[in-house]
């Protein structure tokens, strides 16, 4: 057993502890916060088997951005205590499923034999190797649609949050620029011819 | 050596875990989102080990995709918790029952 297998099983037993806290925190802002530290084992856990694009891209991304936006919300909504109702009449059938599927799971995966083949073999990339380029060949080639769709879906994202978001308050004053732009001279200057008031000289 | 069915054992009871964060916490909205997460992390763990270890790098442009989607999903239900919350007061599942007949 070598160095990488004990990385490999010191990141899971951190990665299933923090999952497991995440479901089980009382407290909402901890339970993000080991959501965060999910992601992050997660994204070393991907350098390990050398997906070193998308590992930085999780940290960058889903710990800098996304996470930091749950955070944001869950204390944006200032909810001191959940009340955790149905946590003690659903445990018993929740965990036993959760039980059941791992099992078989295991019974699948690891009991066959079938992904320990030589069809499945790891092997490990030179040093000149990169990664982000060999995707970015792979993303901005073959896949150029998708990638423009993905880039839609987040346009949508983007517009639904700020629609539904967006308050509008009467109290505030405002300009309203398609007012503004549409008066003319006409509409705001009077000329006045008034008589001289002295005569002159 | 890390063997394959270590990283699809790993997905597994990250599936599970977030299934039954589910289960769990039925009051919960965002108890509920983050368990998504989790199982979207779940995939993509599958994803990359497939893709690691039939060298096919075209696995993790899907993971790519996936992350995406993910971030969209989780903004657009942030935002629509808050306005949620603007609402009612409340994020407890079993306050919304407006449409309850």
């Amino acid at each position: 057993m070598g160095f990488e297998k004990y990385m490999f099983y010191l990141f899971s037993c951190t990665l299933i502890f923090s999952a497991v806290r995440v479901i089980t925190a009382r407290n909402s802002v901890h339970a993000v916060l080991f959501l965060v530290l999910t992601f992050f084992t997660s994204a070393a856990l991907w350098l390990l088997i050398e997906a070193e694009f998308l590992a930085i891209t999780m940290v960058l991304v889903y710990v800098g951005a996304v996470m930091v936006l749950f955070l944001f919300v869950v204390m944006m909504l200032d909810i001191n205590v959940i009340t955790r109702g149905g946590l003690i009449k659903y445990l018993p059938v929740g965990s036993a499923v959760a039980t059941v599927i791992v099992i078989e799971m295991m019974l699948v995966v690891t009991g066959s034999g079938y992904f320990n083949s030589a069809k499945y073999r790891f092997i490990p990339h030179t040093t000149d190797y990169s990664n982000a380029e060999e995707l970015g060949s792979i993303l901005y080639t073959f896949y150029v649609y998708p990638f423009e769709i993905a880039s839609i879906i987040l346009l949508v994202a983007i517009i639904a949050a700020i629609s539904l978001t967006l308050r509008r308050r009467l109290d505030t004053k405002s300009q309203n620029l398609n007012q503004q732009i549409q008066f003319s001279k006409s509409n705001r200057v009077q000329l006045i011819k008034l008589a001289a008031e002295r005569e002159p000289s | 050596m890390i063997a394959l069915t270590d990283y699809l054992m790993l997905g597994v009871i990250l599936f599970c875990i977030g299934m039954a964060g589910i289960f769990l916490n039925r009051k919960n909205v965002i108890t509920m989102l983050m368990s998504i997460e989790l199982i979207l992390l779940s995939v993509n763990f599958n994803f990359i080990a497939f893709s690691r270890f039939l060298n096919d790098s075209v696995g993790q442009v899907f993971v790519f995709f996936i992350l995406t989607v993910a971030a969209a999903e989780s903004a657009i239900g942030l935002a629509i918790l808050v306005v949620l919350f603007r609402q009612r007061r409340t994020i407890n599942v079993t306050d919304f029952n407006t449409l309850k007949g």
